[in-house]
């Protein structure tokens, strides 16, 4: 423990720089708002936070293990969406059968991924580009082109909606999620074949490690995350919503980046990858309040600005240590 | 007897690698395997692993026949290899590298981290290094990666450790630790099969040599009964006579230098090398493997930057960024690695020849077809390169005529110092004669021409004078007067002289 | 000395492979099917009309993707070209209506909305192509941070809103009919001819196919790689921003949240069925123009006969699976 502490303040690696620069900009941004807004800090705006952010933390960590293989998923919007869908249609039929569904459709679209990447070996940015189109045509055509409403009588609202100990029950989903994320990757075995795979898979080969299975298991996971993102989003906003998840790959791979996790391949932190989802919310969140000061106005499109400017900051840092890494 | 192998033949669609070669290493021996480029030893070392089938032979581990289908299985048998490029996970931990795949569990199914740490310490203490075995491997020295590769494979309790190359990237410091921690590895009974070519390393740490020639071993003994001529004349063999002289005596001293090294040196590869090239004569570069032959073309040339000393062409020094400088002072390079450096396979011939030449072949950014035609025509005839059509890729030619076209692609730029990094390599027998009367006419017309050559009797048919490297440094310089097949194996042989 | 190089020819030549014939004709043949199945079931298929309709809607598909088969010929890939197809898209309009420049002279604002916002473009593809060739950054990153943030640009110029607007002088070159064509179709067709010959017959576009081929080799030929990298890239910018004017004067109104939305998409998927390589070193106009046709007719097709639009999605996902695989086959053979 002491060690681990101690790991965090003196970084040893570029990695560990990467995660104590988020935890920095995250608690200064905390900072910051907590001491320029009145109601920063307000129950209401905590919670509010949690329960929203829920879902792209949860896509943001199946979407950590498969950039620390060294390959991509651009899928995780579209079969977020997709999962929302199937899981308004079966809600009627009790909390579980939504959730099993939801979370079923998912896993399909990510163990298809998998195949694709690892058997036909087609690269992970085409494959999942590809299942990106076909979750979102599978998504309106389940559909019929429009919002499937939730049924309010079988419970399946609570988990999007609901509290429990005082918190929503889609951030104690991801924090479990998350626990378990961490066990996995710092833990496991397996979690450990992981990063080895994504240092480089002609290596893990000749070490004896299963790289096919491994990087199957990736891809089925981040379906599988993204899968459960779209329940919570179904449960909650009350439909299944084919056309929602625009641009949430984007914001899960900015996450990702943003908490030191190369793009390269072989490295990336659990607990740094929801610090990198985090701190992007928080930068809505700040943004919300600052046009609520009413100073300045900047419309919800600068989101996307900044968080391109992010990834461009982030990428272009990685890159230069990755020249000095590469000299001797 | 520890391992034995016994006529291992091996060819690759009809074409032999190995013909019925032979390895064997005992408990506790440290062998050395010594060739050239192609001798067949990594093709032999791949059938040991499990890479490779072999075609027919036998293999005998512990007295025991063993056929291994992969990599896996060998390994399992205790068998692990140490390449060149270390096979670790760079941004994992010295102690999860050392266990990976065969982590240590605690009862839950948890990695056992403890068990990790402290016994990678312990068993990196053997070796007497003493690091922190938390930090990523990409944290150390390729001396100490190399141990910690070497760790991996006692923990493994591998009976023999492959050691492919593993001092080209280290220096002395670094040489003499690991020859330690080999030391250490024969004290416990392992064997170890040493593939270098340094040759006072191989004296240093190897109890026998074995060596091969043309996919065959052509010797095997005691390191202390091998004087190190007769090892070198066992790798090279000859066939002396394949060429007649085409080499010419003196003449050209007179001549302008047009090429000019001093102390030349980049990295560990290539410490101070110096040498020069007069107009209208051929001036051999020779040196055994590993010695910086290659990497002293690349720096000539601006693909590696220049570090130290100084390279001067027609008289005014130059510090070359890219290869399109040198291209443009008239130097051109013929790579060694045909596939990796030279041909853009898919490619027609007739764009391969003239890539070099494009910028100069353009008429308002578009290529002048009927020159290209006219030039390509020409030296498709001049140079006999041998094809259906200059519209074929040039993938489908065989080496020879590959080869042609990538020495025309320099000629048609009317160069005036041609760098030829191995010019016969993977060419059969007739073609070699033919590049080499080229190279030869070439120079007669007033070109430059630096060859390099890991071949005795192409150096001594073709070579004006030639510059002897051995690790990294220049150590003989040989007029013609004084070339001859021993003089040329002694200063390969001997690092300093 | 032995090596092994030598006797993959033959043999190569000698096997009739059903991969390699599917991988040179396949997309020709399925263009063919595509058409002959259309006239012997769908209605009023051979009429002028069904050629406008799918003419002026393959235009920009076909115009992005030339660029895309440039980039992806070097070994990229550009996925910000939707983006920047909104950034022209925007931009135009302001600049007409003159929201952006004070000058009264119509006939001067027309002309600069038209070459200002392929300008702009340009400049972001110079951006991409500094990220990939000097910063060495992944093309598919590099390219990622416009893809996120040049839309967002859009949005944010223009506030999110639709701007709609009525200018038959700018909206020629969508509406406008040059000897009966449609004049996008005819910039659809001056742009690949003159891709067609940059690639054949210009320097630069050897180059281009020699930096993809084996981009060390051509380095040690004394190919500007970067040079060349950064040139497809500006290329592809500008292709997007042509595409984005037409875009945007074909509905009369400029939706920065909708331009060229999945055109990356449309236009990889081109590429990748018209039989350039992903992994570089080919460029296939052609191809690639048939590949936009195959696309285009396959989502006809499924409209045409009742099949929902959300369908042809999932269509085109198994085409550019099985388009990449079928290529990627036919070369390790």
């Amino acid at each position: 423990m002491l060690k681990t502490l101690s790991r965090l303040f003196i970084p040893k690696s570029s990695g560990d720089y990467a995660r104590l620069g988020v935890l920095l900009a995250l608690a200064g941004l905390i900072l910051f708002g907590a001491l320029r807004y009145d109601n920063f800090l307000s129950q209401f705006n905590i919670l509010s936070f949690l329960r929203y952010n829920s879902m792209f933390a949860l896509i943001a960590l199946g979407m950590a293990f498969v950039i620390i293989t060294g390959g991509i998923d651009l899928s995780v919007g579209a079969v977020a969406a997709m999962s929302s869908v199937v899981a308004a249609y079966l809600s009627p039929y009790g909390w579980l059968p939504g959730l099993a569904g939801g979370m079923a459709a998912g896993l399909v679209a990510g163990a298809i991924n998998g195949v694709i990447v690892t058997r036909l070996r087609i690269q992970p940015f085409i494959a999942t580009l590809a299942m990106m189109l076909a979750a979102y045509g599978t998504a309106l055509l389940l559909a019929n082109n429009q919002s499937v409403s939730v049924s309010y009588d079988t419970g399946f609202t609570t988990i999007g909606q609901d509290d429990f100990l005082g918190f929503p029950i889609p951030a104690w989903i991801a924090a479990f999620v998350y626990v378990l994320g961490w066990v996995f990757l710092e833990r496991l075995p397996t979690g450990r074949h992981v990063l080895a795979i994504g240092d480089g898979e002609a290596t893990a080969n000749l070490m004896g490690l299963k790289v096919e299975r491994t990087l199957f298991a990736v891809y089925a996971l981040s379906g599988l995350l993204a899968g459960l993102a779209g329940v919570i989003l179904a449960s909650q906003f009350g439909a299944g919503q084919p056309t929602e998840g625009v641009g949430w790959e984007l914001f899960a791979i900015a996450s990702v980046v943003v908490g030191g996790t190369l793009l390269t391949g072989g490295s990336g932190s659990v607990g740094a990858t929801l610090a990198g989802a985090l701190l992007l919310a928080m930068v809505f969140n700040i943004l919300n309040f600052e046009n609520g000061l009413g100073w300045i106005s900047l419309s919800a499109y600068w989101q996307s600005v900044i968080r391109g400017a992010f990834l461009l900051i982030v990428v272009v840092l990685q890159a230069r240590l990755m020249k000095k890494t590469e000299a001797p | 007897m520890l391992l034995s192998m016994q006529d291992i033949s091996k060819a690759f669609s009809g074409v032999a690698a190995l013909r019925s070669a032979s390895l064997s290493i005992a408990e506790g021996e440290v062998m050395a395997l010594v060739g050239q480029n192609g001798a067949g030893k990594s093709t032999l070392i791949k059938i040991l692993t499990g890479a490779y089938q072999r075609d027919t032979g036998l293999i005998r581990l512990e007295g025991e026949d063993v056929v291994f289908a992969t990599p896996g299985q060998s390994q399992a048998r205790g068998i692990a290899t140490i390449y060149q490029e270390i096979n670790l996970a760079p941004q994992r931990s010295v102690a999860e590298n050392i266990y990976l795949s065969r982590e240590p569990k605690t009862r839950f199914g948890l990695l056992d981290r403890r068990a990790m740490r402290d016994g990678a310490a312990a068993v990196l203490k053997t070796f007497n290094l003493d690091i922190d075995v938390d930090l990523p491997v990409a944290h150390f020295s390729a001396a100490t990666r190399q141990m910690i590769a070497i760790a991996r494979a006692v923990t493994q309790k591998a009976r023999l450790v492959i050691m492919d190359e593993p001092t080209s990237s280290l220096d002395e410091r670094e040489v003499a630790i690991l020859f330690q921690t080999i030391r250490t590895l024969k004290k416990n009974g392992v064997a170890v099969l040493f593939i270098g070519h340094r040759l006072d390393e191989l004296y240093e740490i190897c109890d026998r040599v074995t060596i091969m020639r043309d996919g065959q071993t052509v010797a095997e003994s005691a390191m202390a009964d091998m004087p190190k001529m007769e090892l070198v004349r066992h790798m090279l063999g000859k066939e002396l006579a394949a060429f007649e002289a085409i080499a010419r005596d003196g003449g050209s001293e007179a001549k302008p230098v047009r090429l000019l090294a001093d102390g030349v040196g980049s990295g560990v590869r290539v410490r101070d090398v110096s040498l020069t090239v007069r107009e209208g004569e051929i001036s051999g570069l020779a040196g055994l493997l590993g010695s910086g032959r290659t990497e002293t073309a690349r720096i000539l040339f601006g693909v590696d930057r220049l570090q130290s000393g100084a390279i001067r062409v027609d008289g005014r020094e130059r510090d070359y960024n890219e290869p399109a400088d040198a291209i443009a002072d008239g130097i051109g390079l013929v790579s060694e690695d045909r596939k990796i450096d030279g041909i853009i396979p898919d490619m027609s011939i007739r764009e391969n020849m003239t890539l070099a030449l494009l910028p100069k072949l353009k008429k308002a950014g578009i290529v002048d077809r009927a020159r290209q035609q006219e030039i390509v025509t020409h030296y498709i005839k001049a140079l006999g390169v041998k094809c259906a059509s200059p519209d074929q890729p040039i993938k489908e030619l065989s080496g020879g005529n590959q080869q042609k076209v990538l020495l025309a692609r320099w000629l048609c730029t009317d160069p005036r110092i041609l760098i030829i990094d191995e010019p016969t390599r993977g060419i059969d027998i007739g073609a070699k004669a033919e590049i080499l009367k080229l190279l030869r006419r070439l120079a007669d017309e007033g070109l430059s021409v630096l060859m390099i050559s890991s071949e005795l009797e192409e150096l001594l048919a073709a070579a004006d004078h030639v510059t002897v490297l051995s690790d990294g440094r220049s150590v003989a310089a040989l007029k013609r007067n004084e070339l001859s097949e021993t003089a040329l194996l002694a200063a390969m042989a001997h690092q300093v002289n | 000395m032995t090596t092994i190089d030598t006797s993959a020819a033959p043999e190569r030549a000698a096997r009739p492979n059903v991969v390699r014939f599917l991988s040179r004709y396949g997309t020709f043949a399925a263009f063919v099917a595509l058409l002959l199945f259309n006239i012997a079931v769908t209605p009023n298929f051979l009429s002028w009309q069904t050629l406008n309709v799918n003419l002026t809607q393959v235009a920009t598909i076909v115009i992005v993707a030339v660029g895309m088969t440039l980039v992806i010929a070097t070994g990229g890939i550009d996925l910000s070209v939707g983006s920047l197809m909104a950034i022209a898209g925007a931009a135009a309009p302001m600049i007409f209506m003159g929201k952006l420049l004070p000058i009264d002279n119509m006939g001067v604002l027309i002309i600069l909305s038209f070459i200002l916002p392929v300008l702009l473009a340009m400049a972001f593809g110079w951006f991409n192509g500094f990220l990939v060739a000097r910063l060495s950054i992944q093309p598919i990153v590099a390219t990622l941070v416009l893809f996120i943030a040049g839309r967002g640009l859009a949005q944010v110029a223009t506030n999110g809103n639709l701007q709609v607007f009525k200018n038959p002088d700018f909206q020629f070159i969508a509406m406008g009919r040059i000897a009966g064509i449609p004049a996008q179709v005819i910039i659809m067709i001056v742009v690949v001819a003159l891709a067609y010959c940059l690639v054949r017959y210009s320097v630069i576009g050897r180059q281009i196919i020699a930096v993809g081929g084996n981009e060390k080799a051509a380095r040690l030929t004394g190919v500007p790689v970067r040079r060349v990298k950064t040139f497809v890239y500006v290329v592809s910018g500008a292709l997007a921003g042509v595409a984005g004017l037409i875009v945007v004067a074909r509905n009369s109104a400029s939706d920065a949240n909708l331009v060229g939305l999945g055109m990356e998409l449309d236009a990889i998927a081109a590429v990748a069925v018209g039989g350039s390589l992903l992994t570089g070193g080919r460029a296939n106009i052609i191809g690639t123009v048939l590949g936009a046709f195959v696309i285009q007719l396959v989502r006809y097709t499924l409209l045409a006969n009742g099949v929902p639009d959300a369908a042809a999605l999932i269509v085109k996902a198994g085409l550019i699976i099985v388009a990449v695989f079928i290529q990627q086959r036919a070369d390790k053979v």
